[in-house]
């Protein structure tokens, strides 16, 4: 039932819709290009891969990027995935008390509670534990904010496991963890990794926690080693270094969670009909 | 009512390194600022050694009458962040992303894939990056300006002479693909053959929407409006922009609390203003919570 | 192989009552049916053999050993559930030797006792595959397979042959109607499919509202229905049931406004059908005659419609407010006039008092 009107109508939505979205992004597009790019857009005289050459020779830059980010990134996705799918199944599966609203008063809470405000105790909280200027604290504390969401559609996924798989093993002799590991965790893998990415991507971009919490230059992530790309002596940015290293820093999880969503499509629903 | 796979004990062993981390993370530092908002910890000086419980002393300032609404006081951040979280979540991101999902429902595409893959795009960038090209977009001589110049519009200087449109601009572009994504999804649990009634019935398109999508729509829209709503009234990432400048125009209460807290170091009072933040956040997700709860004891 | 006592059994869900007072007690080698409609409580009833449903009260006892608290993994029982539960990450070897590999067998004897057990179930050219890759009735065979072969005491199955079509669920049937003779399993059957129930138990169990309702051979429950909830369930198409009065040589059928009279002679009534009581009469549709002309014993009904099923032919004739259903073993009825006559085989009633159970 689509009338031509209608397919004009969309076509004219999409276009004001694809403007809205892509030009603001558009200075990426030339400025990483453009030897003298600037706050403008402008298409470069002579396109060159000079901004990225340099980038790329900055060693503190490209350990940020290809090291401390890395680790950070990873660390935050491998921890928060397990956690939050063995709470997930926790809950799901279990009989605690008050469970069906328990993920949504943790999800309400914890965006109550971050914020800046909760950095100062949570330093204090890293500087007792003595991992202020370790990747480990700034996990940790990534860990702690992403676990709520986390649970919160992972919960989603383990709703979708049939019962009869784990009823069927219950009876072919498993236990509680073999199921949960030769059983659920498989078939509810998709979901894992869509919640994995989904949490890669926010600890990739995450700026204030590892800047509060590390002081070692040779151990901060690249959303601070930013700037590095700052000029030492009037503190302004210069722009056309800071386009392609923000070009080289976002392409890869930008691709990764597109290629994910893509594969695997975006599912919250259950978790998210109260 | 289901059968039960794990006992109480276990499904708490499954859950334990999560509760681990939430008591930790999200209930020490709870309690941790609401400790900290009767004291007058600072980060230099005696009072940061031995902060002295002060009672409300740091409330009684916050809502002092007098000039609470001045500019740079919390009553006037707070009517900013009025502002900015009808305009950019449940104008901007709420109307659009609903937008979105009704216009592309049931549909497959190149459209669709350029629209969905482009809100994402923006959604996923992180904040520094992000920031940049806003900078960029609204710079006197950006994109937009450019773009507004080729329609024969004088260029503007966005985040100076319209911050806080500005901030609801780029919050919206930030954010709307969640609630597309959340609705899009919501939409897709919903058979075909309702709508294909409604067709062959002869409803308008406005009458779909209206009597058949927004009812079944509603409970979801009521959680994506709590989310999106605490999001944005936490939300940090316009400090980026603006600074909460100019002359605290865009100084909405997470910059706010920044300033006062990471800025001048005045710990107690900023925990204060974090506790009355978390309380407006509580009675607002009660409040959504309510309403719908309520439109659903009428429907059912 | 064993035997299974039950005693008593009861679950409550809530307000709702499942299971109420059930008491089976099985032989070795024996394949029962629970046989009932939906929301009776059969699949309560086998989740409680198989352990992964707690009873409120009442006791289980496998081989003479009380297992009722105990969990499904020290039962030893085996079970097939309704949507097969088959793993879609595993191969269909890793599907049937999961029981195994979760008791620790070594994988060179799980992969050897699997492969004998699907080449029997002529699955074995299967063994790499995953269950999205097979039909419906492949699936049902693996998950059979499953139940097979950790050599359980005890097979519960659950409605295992409703998500097949028709002609593959006659298959599935014969099959496993021949691995029951083959392998001489216990099993427990549940299905709501009376003609399923029929073709593969050596024992029916009728429940309905949580609660037995007759139990006994298939053929014991066919002749010898002890109500009208069993007497309709069993058979296809349902026997017919009709609201009677008796009174003096004659019974009045009470279908519509005015009774109609059908002499009583030659009627072997029971003892307890007293003069002047009501009953219902029940007669299966193949043992009524069509007639064209009035009889002593006869009723007077209008033709409502008839199917050509082939092979037989199903004659639908209204009388009073009630429809009829005859069956013919024949190819197509024959031509037949607005009004006829219905005579029922004096052989083969049934009748049921007015709370309906059987009179004797
Ligand atoms: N987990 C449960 N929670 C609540 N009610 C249930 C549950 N399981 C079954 N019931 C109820 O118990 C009754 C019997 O169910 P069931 O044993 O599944 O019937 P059957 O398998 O014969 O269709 C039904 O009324 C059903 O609604
Ligand atoms: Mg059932």
């Amino acid at each position: 039932m689509k009338s031509p009107m209608q397919r004009i109508l969309l076509t004219g939505f999409t276009v004001i819709l694809a403007v809205f979205f892509v030009t603001p992004l558009l200075w990426f597009v030339f400025a990483p290009f453009n030897p003298q790019a600037s706050l403008s857009v402008t298409i470069p005289q002579s396109p060159s891969l000079a901004n990225f050459e340099e980038v790329l020779s900055n060693e503190m830059a490209m350990r940020g990027l290809l090291q401390n980010s890395v680790i950070i990134g990873i660390g935050t996705m491998v921890g928060t995935s397990l956690i939050a799918a063995l709470a997930a199944y926790g809950i799901s599966r279990g009989t605690l008390p008050g469970r069906k609203i328990l993920t949504y008063v943790l999800i309400l809470f914890s965006s109550v509670v971050s914020g800046t405000a909760s950095m100062v105790p949570i330093f204090k909280l890293i500087y007792d534990l003595g991992l202020i200027d370790t990747h480990i604290g700034v996990i940790l504390v990534m860990i702690g904010g992403s676990i709520p969401s986390a649970i919160f559609i992972m919960q989603d996924f383990v709703e979708s496991v049939p019962r009869s798989y784990e009823e069927a093993a219950m009876v072919a002799g498993a236990s509680p963890l073999q199921i949960f590991r030769d059983v659920t965790f498989p078939v509810m893998r998709p979901g894992v990794l869509v919640v994995g990415i989904w949490v890669l991507v926010g600890a990739w971009g995450s700026f204030l926690t590892p800047f509060i919490l590390l002081r070692n230059i040779k151990l901060m992530p690249a959303s601070v080693t930013f700037f590095l790309f700052y000029d030492l002596e009037s503190g302004m940015p210069q722009i056309r270094l800071i386009s392609a290293y923000a070009v080289l820093y976002t392409i890869p999880v930008l691709l990764l969670y597109l290629l994910i969503n893509w594969r695997y499509g975006f599912r919250f629903f259950g978790g998210i009909k109260q | 009512m289901q059968k039960a796979i794990l006992s109480r004990e276990l499904s708490l062993l499954f859950l334990a390194p999560a509760l681990v981390f939430i008591a930790l993370f999200l209930l020490y530092p709870f309690f941790s600022i609401i400790q900290m908002s009767f004291t007058n910890q600072t980060l230099v000086g005696a009072n940061a050694i031995n902060p002295q419980n002060v009672g409300f002393q740091n409330y009684v300032e916050l809502f002092n009458t007098k000039d609470w609404m001045r500019q740079g006081e919390m009553g006037h951040s707070l009517w900013l962040t009025v502002q900015f979280v009808i305009g950019s979540a449940l104008i901007g991101q709420a109307m659009l992303g609903l937008g979105i999902a009704t216009a592309f429902n049931n549909r497959k595409g190149l459209l669709r894939e350029i629209v969905f893959t482009l809100a994402i795009a923006a959604w996923i960038i992180p904040d520094v990056v992000v920031a940049f090209a806003w900078f960029a977009y609204l710079d006197p001589e950006g994109t937009l300006n450019m773009m507004l110049q080729a329609i024969g519009i004088q260029p503007l200087d966005w985040l100076f002479d319209y911050p806080m449109f500005s901030i609801i601009l780029f919050n919206t572009w930030r954010g709307t693909a969640f609630s597309m994504l959340l609705f899009s999804s919501a939409l897709a649990s919903i058979p075909p053959s309702y709508m294909e009634t409604a067709d062959v019935i002869g409803a308008s398109p406005w009458q779909k929407f209206r009597d058949i999508l927004l009812p079944l729509l509603r409970r979801y829209i009521a959680t994506d409006l709590i989310l999106i709503t605490l999001w944005t009234f936490n939300t940090f990432t316009p400090f980026l922009l603006t600074g909460g400048g100019p002359i605290n125009r865009t100084n909405v209460i997470s910059i706010y609390t920044y300033s006062v807290g990471l800025r001048f170091f005045e710990f107690g009072k900023a925990s204060a203003i974090a506790v009355v933040v978390m309380l407006i956040n509580l009675v607002l997700a009660s409040i959504y919570l309510f309403v719908s709860r309520n439109q659903q004891g009428k429907t059912a | 192989m064993a035997s299974i006592e039950i005693r008593n059994l009861r679950k409550t869900f809530g307000k709702v009552v499942a299971v109420n007072e059930v008491s089976l007690s099985m032989t070795d080698g024996e394949f029962v049916a629970l046989l009932g409609p939906s929301g009776c409580g059969k699949t309560t009833t086998l989740r409680m053999i198989s352990g992964l449903e707690m009873p409120d009260s009442g006791s289980i006892h496998i081989n003479g050993k009380d297992v009722t608290s105990l969990p499904p993994r020290s039962r030893d029982v085996a079970m097939v559930f309704q949507d097969y539960a088959l793993y879609p990450h595993m191969t269909i070897l890793d599907n049937i030797g999961y029981p195994l590999k979760v008791r620790g067998a070594p994988h060179n004897e799980l992969k050897e006792q699997v492969t004998s057990v699907a080449n029997n179930l002529q699955i074995g050219g299967l063994l790499a595959r995953r269950p999205g890759q097979l039909s419906g009735g492949q699936q049902q065979r693996v998950a059979v397979a499953r139940a097979v072969v950790h050599h359980a005491q005890v097979f519960l199955f659950d409605e295992p042959l409703s998500n097949l079509d028709a002609k593959l669920r006659l298959e599935a049937r014969a099959f496993l109607k021949h691995l029951q003779r083959e392998v001489g399993i216990t099993a427990v059957y549940v299905t709501h499919d009376q003609a399923e129930a029929m073709a593969l138990a050596d024992k029916i169990v009728v429940m309905k509202d949580g609660s037995i309702m007759q139990a006994g051979t298939p053929l014991e429950i066919y002749r010898h229905p002890v109500n009208t909830f069993v007497a309709s369930f069993i058979g296809n198409p349902p026997m017919n049931l009709l609201p009677c009065e008796i009174n003096g040589g004659s019974i009045y059928v009470q279908t519509g406004d005015s009774p109609q009279a059908m002499s009583a002679a030659g009627l072997r009534l029971p003892a307890a059908l007293a003069k002047g009581s009501q009953f219902t009469l029940g007669v299966r549709p193949e043992h009524i005659r069509v007639l064209t002309e009035p009889a002593a014993d006869s009723i007077k009904g209008t033709l409502y419609v008839t199917q050509t099923l082939g092979g037989e032919a199903l004659v639908i004739v209204r009388v009073g407010e009630q429809l009829i259903t005859i069956r013919l073993f024949e190819d197509e009825a024959p031509p037949l006039p607005n009004e006829v006559y219905l005579s029922f085989d004096a052989d083969h009633l049934f009748f049921f008092g007015p709370d309906g159970q059987v009179l004797r």
